[in-house]
Parts: structure tokens; sequence; C-alpha cells
């Protein structure tokens, strides 16, 4: 097991090397001179910009440009943004916000997705599993942005019972509604996956057995169908970990939540390369991390899961 | 106890979102006090400042709402963009080339420091040297000495035209004599900075300390959400602060921001967006603003382009003019937030006049434009498949529905193909702009840094000019222009900046489309709202109810 992690831990390596590079192409890639768009309608003062450039390292070639800025990473130095501020900072102020959204979208999928699912499945052709059918449908089919703003204008604007953005805090009360909107797309995906998962165990031969041996009916359900019936879903709720942390700029920007999405968007449009990079890079990172989790997860949940070294 | 390690699957999870959620927190939040009145902290849409908060470093609206309350220069502009004098006891200079300040007295930062000549003097060396690569160091262009100090690789730093007489005089000597100099002083690159900020930019510009109506609260930035300022008290301009604080909310997109206005969260919003035009009025009923300022909107075509330039191309510029119909696209496309443009510059400025000859190129005639159109075809045959192009950035801006409407009334009135060339980003627009590598012509946006109709033509229509994209040369207007600036007073010299647009509005470098209009509104806990000749709320003003 610990061989096992190990070496998990150390294909991290070139998934690192392989993102960083990649990333680092794509912007360097982006057409125009961030430093002349620096100057916006104004004349461009040569001098100025050519420090500039130079300051940024964005007078050297892609392959320079690029080592400099993993030397920069091993001597714990991300380099700077172009407001002059480290990017080890800025990092460490949009994460935590972002983590916190997207670990409560999480919760709030995981919960009421299981709980949905499991009724409906143990109900399966009755009429509170045919509504919520036809409701996940319709949230899976509205794309996110024209939910986030329903949401925003009825429950924000409309009802007061929220504010339509969030405080300057980013409080956990602030975050529920974009919480809310950012796991709805999910929480229908879960719902559905536990549902079929929750049918097919049903029938199961274990489930008929421990039916047989007289095992309470809550019993069976608890142990014998909702735990086989997870393992589909904690693969992807894991994946989703990820998927949520990057895939919040919409949100983030419906609710101006002050995290990752927010922060990349602007870098991406400026062509701040270091600072794209290194926001990105933390994105694989939890990727792989997390569904390096959801693979010991099994091992958990279902004991014919081994893994050997 | 199988059932046990479910659960603890799922306590795993929640103990991490507790950590998770635990560890983010702090800071405060941005709602103000409730009081009415003076003690109102307003709260105000800004956006994230893209350089430090260094006066002559920053060139965008972000960082500069925030100097602008932060700092006092020599003069500020009042709602109409006169100048005032605000650190200035007098500026007087005869043949618009010396000029002679002097300075009120004990006039302080909010760190104690003094301001004195020496202050102003070292201030503005340091934003024209170019081993500081100051954003703005353009702006003391004028400055004698300027060329040698912002020369790439240059050992001077300091101008020659800048002396220090006493403690609070100082003179000034031009390059060449610019009548409308002073005007420019109230724009932010020209602000004093105390000593600490020439030693450590970067640091000073986290925490800027200036002599405004406003300072920034203590860790009053944070980045990305918030730029808290509270009143300077020891302020004493015509500035002063009427509420408790002005706190800019960063928002990175405007629908959020009117969101938030709607439910009062946010007190004023600088710019009603887009989508929000059609009802903002009913939605916000008498807490609306609309207002012209120092702005513009143009389409620059290069005269680099062979079939652009010379006789043939100048009637071809006028044809297009003549065949957009403003009225009808600030009516249907902008609802009443642009105003047809009759000149180069803008209405709110000193000077400005709708009638200039040559401003009759700027109105709707189809048949008129159709008839040019021939003309300049009978010199220089259009290449009836050649497309026109009008390029935009379309990350920002909202600039597709206008440009679509300018290329559908162009093609209807004229026959000619043409379309619209969307950039991804501003940046990339620009890249070909300053280039000199456009293929076809380009929206060309300004907003004046000082009220003045120079501002409007020298910057971007000179020989050589930093912003002349059209690559636009005439002798004959940049002469005008000379005599204009060389003029004895700005009142004489808003006279023959007016003669040089009679020149520019025959040959057309750029068409001229319409005036920016400011459109903002506000909640209903505040009051006294006004703009600025910017288009900038004078937040200064506003104060709870």
């Amino acid at each position: 097991m610990a061989t096992y992690i190990l070496k998990r831990f150390l294909q991290l390596i070139p998934v690192f090397l392989g993102a960083t590079l990649l990333v680092y192409f794509l912007v360097f890639s982006l057409p125009g001179d961030p430093i002349v768009a620096l100057f916006g309608d104004k004349p461009v003062n040569e001098a100025v910009a050519a420090r500039l450039r130079e300051q940024y390292h964005l007078d050297q070639p892609f392959w320079i440009q690029y080592l400099l800025y993993l030397k920069g990473i091993f001597t714990f130095d991300l380099g700077q943004d172009f407001s002059g501020r480290p990017i080890a900072a800025v990092l460490g102020e949009v994460f935590p916000v972002t983590a916190r959204l997207a670990v409560m979208a999480l919760i709030f999928e995981a919960v009421f997705g299981i709980i949905f699912g499991l009724i409906a499945g143990l109900r399966k052709g009755k009429f509170f599993d045919g509504t919520v059918l036809v409701a996940s449908l319709i949230v899976i089919g509205i794309p996110i942005f024209v939910l986030g703003f329903l949401l925003q204008f009825t429950i924000g604007v409309q009802l007061g019972w929220a504010k339509p953005t969030v405080s300057s805090a980013a409080t956990v009360q602030d975050l529920i509604l974009p919480a809310i909107v950012l796991g709805l797309g999910s929480f229908a995906y879960v719902l559905r996956l536990t549902r079929t998962s929750v049918i097919e165990n049903m029938n199961a031969d274990y489930v008929r057995t421990a039916t047989a041996k007289g095992l309470s009916r809550f019993r069976v359900v608890r142990v014998h169908i909702l735990r086989n019936s997870l393992i589909p879903v904690i693969t992807f709720l894991g994946a989703d970990l990820g998927a949520l942390m990057g895939g919040a700029i919409v949100t983030e920007g419906i609710f101006n939540v002050p995290g990752v999405g927010n922060r990349l968007y602007r870098a991406v449009t400026q062509g701040e390369g270091p600072t794209v990079v290194s926001i990105v890079t933390v994105l694989v990172l939890i990727y792989v991390v997390s569904n390096l989790l959801v693979d010991l997860l099994y091992a958990w949940l279902d004991p014919r899961i081994r893994y050997d070294a | 106890m199988r059932f046990s390690r479910t659960s603890k699957a799922l306590g795993v999870m929640a103990i991490a979102a507790l950590a998770l959620t635990g560890c983010g927190g702090g800071g405060s939040t941005a709602g103000g006090s409730t009081g009415g009145g003076a003690s109102k902290v307003i709260i105000a849409d800004g956006s994230e400042p893209q350089r430090p908060l260094m006066p002559a470093d920053t060139n965008e609206v972000g960082g500069g709402k925030v100097i602008d309350l932060i700092f006092a220069g020599l003069v500020s502009y009042d709602p109409s963009g006169k100048p005032v004098n605000e650190l200035a006891e007098s500026i007087e200079g005869k043949d618009g080339k010396n000029f002679t300040i002097k300075l009120k007295k004990d006039q302080k930062f909010t760190n104690g420091e003094a301001i004195t000549a020496k202050t102003f003097v070292d201030s503005w060396n340091f934003g024209a040297a170019a081993k500081n690569a100051q954003l703005s160091g353009s702006f003391f262009e004028s400055i004698k000495g300027y060329d040698e100090a912002s020369a790439e690789g240059s050992k001077v730093e300091t101008m020659s035209g800048l002396k220090v007489v006493d403690d609070l005089t100082f003179t000034v000597e031009l390059k060449q004599p610019e009548s409308d100099w002073p005007l420019r002083l109230g724009y932010s690159a020209f602000v004093p900075v105390p000593s600490g900020a020439l030693k450590d930019p970067k640091g000073f510009g986290e925490k800027p300390v200036g002599n405004g109506p406003y300072k920034l609260a203590d860790g009053g930035w944070q980045h990305n959400v918030q730029i808290q300022l509270v009143p300077n008290p020891e302020y004493n301009g015509p500035r002063k602060a009427k509420n408790a604080g002005v706190t800019f909310k960063i928002f990175q997109n405007d629908d959020a921001a009117y969101q938030d206005l709607l439910s009062n969260n946010l007190d004023i919003l600088q710019t009603i967006p887009t989508s929000a035009l059609k009802n903002f009025k009913s939605d916000l009923g008498d807490r609306t603003i609309n207002k012209p300022y120092a702005g513009n909107q143009t389409i620059a075509i290069p005269e680099y382009l062979p079939e652009w330039s010379g006789e043939a191309g100048k009637l071809r510029r006028q044809a297009l003019s003549m065949a957009i119909n403003r009225d009808e696209i600030t009516k249907v496309i902008f609802s009443g937030a642009r105003q047809p443009a009759k000149d180069f510059t803008a209405p709110v400025l000193d000077g400005y006049s709708d009638s200039i000859p040559g401003s009759e190129n700027l109105k709707f005639d189809a048949e008129k434009a159709k008839a040019t159109w021939a003309k300049a075809d009978a010199i220089q045959k259009w290449d009836a498949n050649k497309t026109f192009t009008i390029a935009y950035n379309a990350d920002k801006g909202g600039h597709k529905a206008w440009v679509e409407a300018v290329v559908n009334q162009l093609k209807n009135t004229l026959g000619i193909k043409v379309e619209g060339k969307p950039y991804a980003t501003f940046k990339e627009a620009r890249n070909d702009a300053t280039a000199g590598t456009l293929t076809g012509s380009i929206r060309a946006g300004w907003q004046a840094d000082y009220p003045s109709l120079y501002n409007f033509l020298g910057p971007i229509y000179k020989t050589g000019a930093g912003s002349n994209d059209a690559r636009y040369a005439n002798p004959a207007f940049d002469k005008a222009i000379s005599d204009g600036l060389a003029a004895s007073s700005v009142s004489e010299g808003n006279k023959a900046m007016n003669k040089a647009q009679e020149i520019l509005l025959t040959d057309l470098p750029a068409i001229p489309l319409w005036y920016q209009v400011a459109q903002g509104g506000w909640s209903d806990k505040v009051t006294n709202v006004d703009y600025g000749w910017n288009g900038v709320p004078l937040y200064y003003n506003i104060s709870g109810k």
C-alpha cells in the first residue's frame, strides 16, 4: 500500500512538468504583447516597455522563460504579477476562497444527490422517482449561467434572502447560493448515478440473501445496498472536486466571488504567463491528488480491491 | 463494523470541508455604517488596479479612481472640467513656455512629511526617468530635458526644465510654447509623492500615502476584493469629503454589480451594464444620471493602405462618414447612451463647437455619400472584391453591436463589401495598431486625460504622435496645432484648435462617430450624486440620506 502511494506521488513529477510546459507554451503563444496592452490607448513609451519586458523576462525566447520560471519554483519564488505582487501571495488569497466554494458545492451535491438518488432508486417507478428524474434532467439541460442569473435575481434581488454577490470576506454564509449553483449540475448527475446503482444492487444476490436472513429493511439498505452503490458515486465526486475548482469561473463571475476563476480570467486576458501557469498547475495537482484519494477510498469501500506495489 | 467505514469516508470529507472552510474568513466586510448624512460609507464599484498604486504608473480607471481620491495635485478639476487650485497658490506663465508655480503653505502628506517645491520636482523627475519604468511617464514629455531623462538606458534622472527656486516656488521650462499646459496639471501623473515612494515604489504602491481628500484605510487594499478609503481630516482643498469613506468593491463583471445596486448592497455604479440599458430607468427611477463626458468613439483608417491614401482615399473616407447614420445607431443600439459626434473632441470641453466648417461631413446623407464615392472611383477604381474591415476588440466594451450596425449601413448605402473584424483581446488589437500592420480600419476610443481640445487632437493626429493609429501626416494640421499651443491664452488657443479641426474634418483620418455619455445609477441610501467632466462620479461629494 505504501509503495503504491509512493508510486502515485512519483507520477506527479511528470504530470507537473508536462502541465507547466504545456500551459506556459499556450500562454506564450497568445497573440498580442501584454506590455503594449498595459499602455491602453496611450502612446507606448519604448524605453519603459523595454524595461518592463526585461523585468518579466518577456524579451527572452520561450525556453529561457520557461526554465527561469522552473528555476523560480525550485527556489520558492513564483515571480510577480503585473501589479508587482508575489504570485505566491496571490495564490494564497484566491485558493482558500475557491476551495471553500468547491467543497461546499461538493458537500451539497454529495449529500442531496445521494439521499434523493437513494430514495428514488428504492421507489423506482413511483411518483417521487419520476418527479426527481424529470427535475434532474431539467437541471442538467439548463446552462449554469442561466441558473446562476435566475437564482441571483429571484433569491438575491427580489426576495432578498441572500446578497446577490458575496461580501469581501466570502464567508460560508455568503457562499451558500453560489455553491448551490456551482453544484447543481453535478448534483443531478450524482442523483442519477446513485439511483441507477441502487436499482442494480437491489436485485443482487447478496441483497436477497441478506433480506432472507431476516435483517431489517433499514440495515439491508444501509449496509448492503447503499454502501455498494457508492463506489461509482465516489469516483465521480473525486474527479468532480478538481472540475469544480477549475470550473468555477462562470459561477465566480456571476456572484463576484474573489476566487481562482476570477483571477485566472484576468491573468489570461492580460497575458500574465507566470500567474496563469501557477494557478493552472495548482489546479492540476489538486485534480491528481483528489483522484489518488478516490482510488484509496475504493479499497476502503470494497475490500475486494487491493493495491499491490 | 463495515458500516462505520462508510460513515468514516463521508466523515473524512466533512472534516476536510470544515478545515477548508475554517481556514478562510478574516478581513472585514464591505458593509458600511448605517448612519445617514456624513457618517455614511459609500460603497462604489471598482476594478483591481493593474499596477502598484503609484500615481505616475497608473493609467487605467481601476487604479485611477483611487489615486485621484488619495492624492491632490497643483489643481483639481471642478465638475465642468475647469481647473481649480488645490496645492497651487498660483501658476503663472506669460509666454506659454516658462511657468512659475507657487505652492500653498503648510501642506502635508498624511505621514506628516511637508510638501515643498522639491517634492514636486523630485516626483516629476521620478515619473519621467526611464529607469523607473512608469507607464504614464510620457505626460512629462513637454518639459525641457524629458527626452534625455526618458531615453532607453539613460543615466540622466532629472529634467533640466525643472528648477526649485525656494521652498514653495519652482519654475518649469517647456520644450516649446504650450498654452494649455497648465490644464494638464490636474492629471494624476502630476501629483506629488512622499520621498519614501521614490526609494521603494513597489512597497509604496501597496500602501500609498497621499495628501488627497481620502487616505487608504489600514490594510485597506484587499487585492481582488476591495479598496477602503477613509477621509483625510487634514485635507483642506476644494474636494472635502462629505461622507465617512469610500469603499471600492472590485467587480469582474458589471452585471453582478448591477444586481448589487438593485438590492442596495452597492451605493453607486459608475456605468450601467449594456444588458440593463433597456430597463435601468424603470428599475432605479430618478436615481440615475445621463451626462456626456470627455470621451468619443471613432473609426481610424490607416493612410498606409493604398486604397485609402491620396485624394481618392480622402473622398472615400468622406463617403463612409456620410453613409453612417449616427442618430439611428445612438438611439437604437445605445438607447441614448451616446450622442452623435459633430467634431473630433467632446461637448463638455471649453471651446467646443458643434458647427465647425466641415462638420457637415459627419451628417448622414446617402445621396451625397454615393456621389462622393463615385468621385473617388473616377480617380482610382475600388476593387469590387475587396472587403473593407472594421476591427474591434471583442473582450470588453460591447463593440460588436454597433460595429455590425455600421457595417450594414455602409453596405446598404455604398454597395461595397464590409465586415466587422473582431480581435479576441484588446491587446491584440493594440498590437496591430501600434505596429502599423492593420489591414483595414480599427475602432478607436479616446478618453481625455485632462479637459482640453488639444488632448483630443495632438496625441492622435499629429505627425508621428504616439496614438496616431491612422499614421496621419499633414503639415498644415501640425502647423495649426502648434499655432494653437503658442497662443497667448486658452481661448485664443481653442480658436486655433478648431481651425485645425477644419482640416481634420475634410481629411477624416478617423471618422468621428459619437460622444460618450456617462450613464450611472445609485442606491436609495445616498444622495448628492454628480459626475465629473471625465465621466467619473464625484465620490467625495456623495452623502448618505
